[in-house]
């Protein structure tokens, strides 16, 4: 396979995982929340995998299987698993409309691409340009944590961030050392067992997962 | 070897304690661990002391002036809060604000806590660093939610999502220092190495560098609780158990900080420009007055002394932005010196409530004749901690403001501003609450009283005559941190 | 030679208005039976123009000349539309004066005069109609306009023909800013073709219809004129998709042996579209008016991400 094809294998499937980022964005149902997160890190995990070939770095494989098992297998069978035990309600309310939360996605989509122009200069790797998808990715976790008001999209917002991460790990050198891939993982998956310690928490002294609710530490009252 | 008992005792304790649960001899393992770890500690730093800087676990761990300093600092403190949290805990648990489970977390989760912070900073790795960061703040996120209640579930919450958001960001201002490292040094582990990358820093891209100092000054900026990133800090701070907001306040606010300095000094040698420094200047300003002034409207005693926690932090956090020797020093001292009187603070603050059942500081009063250990230690930490003398505190910030006016005086009104509204604000809220009559309420208990007597007593000492030592161990920071 | 192109090009359109019908049909039929219904048959839409015309027309009295015209008007540009796309060959002799923004502008003219017919006679149906089609009109033009100016991003140029032979001289496959202008495309074409999820168009039902309402007082020879041109219309915005994205079999000059294989290619085509439009209609339902605004913002979304990546990622 040559390079070029594997360059447009590549910005295609930054392509998919810019897509999955605005889906999840946009959608109102947790279960399709949890799926899309499933495809983002399947996305990404192939990608991966494809980087480590071409580059023959092998320790990418690893990074790669990791991505699979967490992301795509481990991660949102936790999540599911929470979601029925908890009886939680299958639809999210945002704080701002929909397309207007489309708008601000697409700005921040701009405005990684600008941030990221020295990196880009500077490169020489085929995976340059999808540093700014990664950012992007970021962005998008966090304006989804901002703009959603129930405790799961919260968490997956945060995973989403990850998943940019990780993909900026990727396409910016080739993947960080795999002691620093295998720490990041043992992190997300405290972050995930603590989530869903904390989610139990929530719902027997809230009874609900909504965020609104905890909103009573305040200045001097 | 050294470096393995001091990593080894609190993993080792952490795994113990798991086991041991709740039963008679927990607390003691507890301070038994803490106590081995200090004291390896202290074999650690003498063997610096004699040999100067060293790599170690083929590159793996390395321990110069300034990380070793800290870590004596955390094993110690660590230990005091564990003979506090002895006294303290029973008592929770007596009350019945915890329970079995809740007590064998805890102990577990302190040692691995205490274990984070000294792989944060005994590590060459600048990745690890990441890591070990991200493992202190998950091991204490349960932990300040332990007492169950909305109000520290939601802080809970709060720290988790925003530290968790803000530590991302500074992953990926490590993934671009990787990126830039990468290219001078090659691929592969050595490239994220402090000491390479100290070595060959004026090689880095400045662009990329300037990018990265960004997000890690927002990521690691938000752990130490600068302003605007901070407010989780009140929260976590005031809702936990207070050993654990002793050790969140003195100690991992510090290490955070370490981990800026160190990328400060990175992004220095790189762009030989004042940026990160003036950057780091911004945020420290607008810490301390921000926190100055929102320490007029508490009425919860543990949120005004973590509004506290935030003023210093921005001390030490403009000190170390300004540069220079002098500010340099002053910041090192600061942090020393502010980690001892803050814990110190808590201590008496956790009994004062305890005594209380209430952290209202309308309800707290007549500590003096209640029970004058908690009164007097108060006092005197209260007047430690605003930076009167012949406290420590006295000199780090008397250092500090020499600096600024040597190297920035438009900023020292603020500076004073804020030094000056905090001093007001603390004494005003602490006055009612030591004087006067004790109140119907309050009941009396045994304290721990070593522990503040010994931070005190050691904060007064660095006060009146800094010990030759020390002077010398400062010194040799300064040099590493040109 | 401008003989064949001219040739070529009559063909082309004759075929546009004889077959379209027959389009319908299949994808009518196709609809049938994937609910379990038996169908009409593949030449029913042929029947009910026949019967359309043979009828008389009905004006109503206060009917301006607007509504007489809109008809003719909405066929003509169908037609015109048709001579733009390339369907069998490249070699258009009408190319170099149009290109995709004359032919966004073509059907822009057809609806605004539909809309005013519909508001012409004063009828509440045909004013309610006219003013939720103008809604999504505002919000599905830029949507399309985007969507094509990315795929003239992609290929350099505005005009259809040279976009068809970029692509079909094809070096990379995979590009991701086609493939979201792609996705934004198809969102448009149900929009702009009132099919479902946006519109129903079987339906009589008052709070349900758009593009229906607009023409409830239509009979005659004028219905049959309008209910042509959106067969037409349907056929016309597949053909476009398919020359865009999908153009390969197009015949590139004149000879007979290639317009035949290109007429075969494009019976394929749409064939295999007609599928595809049969089971997004079974498969979804009709949103409700005010969710549109989602789904059209979600296309524009789609064709903005596919110029973004364009930039970012070529």
């Amino acid at each position: 396979m040559n390079l070029h094809a594997i360059a447009q294998i590549n910005s295609f499937l930054a392509a998919l995982v810019l897509l999955t980022a605005f889906a999840m964005l946009v959608q109102r149902r947790i279960n399709g929340l949890i799926h899309l997160f499933a495809w983002q890190g399947l996305f990404l995990s192939v990608n991966t995998a494809m980087i480590g070939f071409v580059a023959s770095k092998h320790h990418l494989y690893i990074s790669s299987l990791l991505t699979l098992s967490l992301k795509v297998i481990l991660l949102p069978y936790i999540l599911h698993v929470l979601i029925v035990r908890l009886k939680i309600r299958k639809e999210v309310e945002t704080i701002m409309n929909i397309p207007l939360t489309m708008l601000i996605g697409i700005i921040l989509v701009i405005f990684s691409y600008h941030l990221t122009a020295p990196v880009r200069e500077l490169s020489s790797l085929i995976t340059r340009s999808t540093l700014a998808v990664a950012l992007a990715t970021v962005m998008i976790g966090l304006l989804m944590m901002i703009t959603r008001k129930h405790a799961v999209t919260q968490i997956i917002g945060f995973l989403a961030m990850e998943n940019g991460l990780f993909f900026a790990a990727t396409s910016a050198t080739y993947g960080m050392p795999l002691v620093v891939e295998l720490g990041v993982a043992l992190d997300v998956l405290i972050a995930a067992f603590i989530f869903g310690i904390f989610f139990f928490h929530i719902h027997t002294t809230f009874d609900s997962l909504d965020v609104e609710q905890m909103a009573r530490l305040k200045e001097g009252d | 070897m050294i470096l393995l008992i001091l990593l080894g005792v609190p993993l080792f304790a952490a795994a113990l304690l798991a086991f041991v649960g709740d039963r008679r001899l927990a607390p003691e393992i507890n301070i038994l661990g803490s106590a081995a770890t200090f004291i390896a500690g202290i074999g650690l730093a003498l063997q610096v002391y004699e040999k100067g800087p060293m790599t170690a676990g083929g590159e793996f761990f390395f321990v110069d002036a300034f990380n070793v300093y800290l870590a004596v600092l955390t094993s110690f403190v660590s230990m005091t809060t564990a003979i506090f949290s002895r006294r303290y805990m029973r008592r929770e648990r007596e009350h019945g604000r915890v329970g079995h489970v809740g007590m064998r977390f805890y102990h577990a989760m302190y040692q691995l806590f205490i274990f984070a912070m000294l792989l944060c900073l005994l590590t060459n790795n600048i990745g690890v660093l990441w890591i070990a960061m991200e493992l202190a703040t998950l091991s204490t996120v349960l932990l300040v939610s332990l007492y169950r209640t909305p109000t520290a579930i939601e802080a809970a919450w709060k720290y988790f999502i925003l530290c968790g958001v803000g530590i991302a960001q500074a992953l990926f201002g490590t993934v671009l220092l990787y990126f830039a490292a990468e290219k001078v040094l090659g691929e592969g582990g050595e490239a994220l190495l402090w000491t390479n990358l100290s070595r060959v820093s004026d090689k880095l891209e400045p662009t990329v560098l300037s990018l990265a100092f960004v997000f890690l000054m927002v990521g690691y900026g938000t752990k130490v609780g600068l302003v605007p990133l901070h407010n989780w800090l009140p929260d976590a701070h005031s809702e936990g158990p207070t050993p654990i907001s002793a050790v969140l306040s003195g100690l991992l606010l510090n290490i955070a900080l370490y981990a800026l300095v160190r990328c400060k000094v990175l992004v220095d040698g790189s762009t030989h420009t004042h940026y990160a420094g003036n950057i780091m200047m911004g945020f420290g300003l607008l810490s301390i007055l921000v926190a100055a002034f929102s320490l007029l409207r508490q009425k919860d005693i543990k949120r005004m002394f973590s509004y506290s926690s935030i003023e210093h932090m921005g001390i030490a956090t403009f000190a170390f932005g300004l540069g220079g020797p002098i500010a340099t020093f002053g910041a090192l001292l600061h942090m020393l010196v502010h980690s001892l009187a803050k814990s110190a603070i808590f201590f008496t603050v956790g009994h004062a409530s305890q005594m209380h059942r209430t952290q209202e500081m309308d309800m707290i009063k007549g500590l003096f004749k209640g029970n004058p250990l908690v009164g007097w230690g108060m006092m005197f930490g209260v007047m430690a901690i605003v930076g009167m003398p012949p406290f420590g505190i006295f000199t780090s910030e008397f250092l500090i403001l020499t600096a600024t006016i040597k190297d920035a005086p438009l900023m020292t009104p603020f500076l004073l501003l804020g030094l000056g509204v905090a001093f007001a604000a603390l004494f005003r809220k602490v006055q009612p609450m030591v004087a006067g009559e004790a109140p119907p309420h309050q009941r009396y208990l045994k304290v721990a009283h070593v522990p503040v007597l010994l931070h005190m007593t050691l904060v007064l000492v660095i006060g009146l005559y800094l010990p030759d030592f020390l002077n010398r161990w400062f010194h040799t920071a300064v040099e590493l941190l040109k | 030679m401008i003989l064949r192109q001219l040739a070529i090009e009559i063909v082309q359109v004759a075929l546009l208005i004889g077959l379209s019908p027959l389009f319908i049909g299949w994808v009518r039929m196709l609809k049938c039976w994937s609910q379990g219904r038996s169908s009409a048959g593949i030449l029913q839409p042929y029947r009910d123009l026949a019967k359309l015309f043979a009828k008389d027309v009905i004006l109503a009295e206060n009917a301006s000349w607007i509504f007489r015209f809109t008809p003719y008007l909405v066929f003509g540009t169908a037609v015109l539309a048709g001579g733009i796309i390339p369907i069998l060959s490249v070699d258009l002799p009408l190319a170099p004066t149009a290109d995709v923004i004359v032919l966004v502008g073509f059907f822009a003219v057809a609806r605004f005069f539909t809309a005013l017919a519909g508001m012409d006679i004063g009828a509440a149906f045909g004013g309610m109609g006219s003013s939720r089609e103008m809604t999504i009109a505002s919000l599905a033009e830029p949507a399309m306009l985007m969507s094509i100016f990315t795929v003239s991003l992609a290929n350099q140029s505005t005009s259809l023909s040279y976009i068809v032979q970029v692509i079909c001289s094809g070096q990379s496959v995979l590009r991701p800013s086609l493939a979201f202008a792609f996705l934004a495309f198809v969102l448009i074409t149900l929009t702009e073709t009132g099919r479902i999820p946006v519109d129903n168009p079987s339906t009589h039902l008052e709070l349900t219809m758009i593009h229906e309402a607009m023409i409830l007082e239509y009979s005659g020879r004028h219905l049959a004129l309008i209910e042509w041109a959106g067969m037409m219309k349907l056929s016309l915005f597949v053909m476009l998709g398919i020359a865009c994205f999908a153009p390969w079999g197009i015949a590139s000059g004149v000879g007979l042996m290639e317009i035949v294989t290109a007429f075969i290619a494009m019976t394929l085509k749409l064939g295999l579209v007609a599928f595809g439009i049969v089971l997004i209609e079974t498969g979804l339902a009709k949103m409700r008016l005010f969710r549109l605004t989602e789904f059209l913002g979600t296309a524009f979304l789609m064709a903005t991400l596919g110029m973004l990546s364009f930039y970012i990622l070529e």
